[in-house]
């Protein structure tokens, strides 16, 4: 029967299961870490709301608009250079959590998009431009562009070797 | 129609995902509550090529707003740690996620999502040292 269960249930409604069950387990044997965890919880829910509202309408854009034709040229596995621009500026561009990302990522490869510029994008992501000025208050301005910098130039590096691996595994 | 269908398309792709970001959601949340801020810098000893690692791998596995790792990395470098380790804390902290890695794995492939973060986590390391090298350089 656990068996059948388990066939049934998709990997993410198991992942949301374990992740329930951890919480069921910590509000038994630690009720103040629980509700801590709750507040947190609670917190992340209604910081997230607009990221939602952005990866939907975008989404939503991308499945009314998009041509697979057009975005496998765009940053398909034959996109050149431009394609490489577009995942490190797309990646810069974008807010809210990683995991947000996901599902429109998801999307793109199942259309077309390499490995590599999805690695591009989620790593150029660490290029807050909103944030910047918070940054430098703790860094220092030279430092920041500095560092800004070399995320651009790790973020291409990144999904080179992303895609060379992927590729010859 | 057209409308229709795109709208269908896009909440179906929303209704597979939903599960996913909302235990990453579950998971994330207990661990924040269960490793408080003031932990972290414990953790650093004051080694030269260890602290980078631990710097990175400290901001491979938080996760959160990159102000709240601007911060944590000012109280770190107040607190002695090395500008590199602290450098390497705040890279990582946005590019590698292992709370999110079942996540990433379920929704792009699980292959990737070990390559992915693993290079993350390396170059997390190499661009701090870089971005340091060119700082001191500047600096003189």
């Amino acid at each position: 029967m656990t068996k059948n269960f388990l066939e049934k249930i998709r990997g993410e409604n198991l992942f949301l299961l374990a992740a329930t069950g951890a919480c069921g387990v910590l509000a038994i044997f630690s009720p103040g870490l629980a509700k801590n965890a709750a507040t947190e919880f609670f917190s992340i829910c209604v910081k997230i709301i607009p990221s939602f509202i952005l990866v939907f309408a975008l989404m939503f854009a991308f499945n009314l608009f998009s041509d697979s034709e057009k975005i496998k040229k765009m940053i398909g596995k034959k996109a050149g250079a431009k394609g490489w621009l577009w995942a490190i500026a797309g990646g810069i561009a974008s807010s809210g959590p990683i995991y947000m990302w996901y599902p429109l990522l998801a999307d793109l490869k199942e259309k077309g998009t390499k490995d590599g510029l999805i690695a591009s994008f989620l790593y150029s992501r660490a290029v807050k431009l909103p944030l910047l000025p918070v940054m430098i208050f703790y860094f220092g301005a030279a430092l920041t562009i500095i560092i800004n910098f070399y995320i651009i130039v790790f973020s291409a590096i990144n999904g080179f070797l992303v895609e060379k691996i992927i590729k010859n595994k | 129609m057209q409308l229709k269908k795109a709208f269908i398309q896009t909440a179906n792709g929303f209704r597979q995902f939903f599960p996913v970001v909302l235990g990453t959601m579950l998971f994330l949340s207990v661990f924040i509550a269960a490793f408080p801020k003031e932990m972290y810098t414990s953790l650093f000893g004051g080694n030269k090529f260890l602290d980078p690692f631990i710097g990175a791998a400290l901001g491979s596995i938080l996760s959160g707003n990159p102000v709240t790792s601007y911060i944590l990395g000012g109280e770190l470098i107040s607190k002695g740690v090395s500008l590199l380790a602290v450098t390497a804390f705040i890279t990582a902290w946005v590019t590698v996620g292992i709370i999110q890695l079942p996540a990433e794995s379920l929704m792009l492939g699980k292959k990737f999502a070990i390559t992915r973060n693993i290079i993350s986590f390396l170059s997390s390391i190499a661009a701090a040292a870089m971005a340091l090298i060119t700082f001191s350089i500047i600096s003189v």
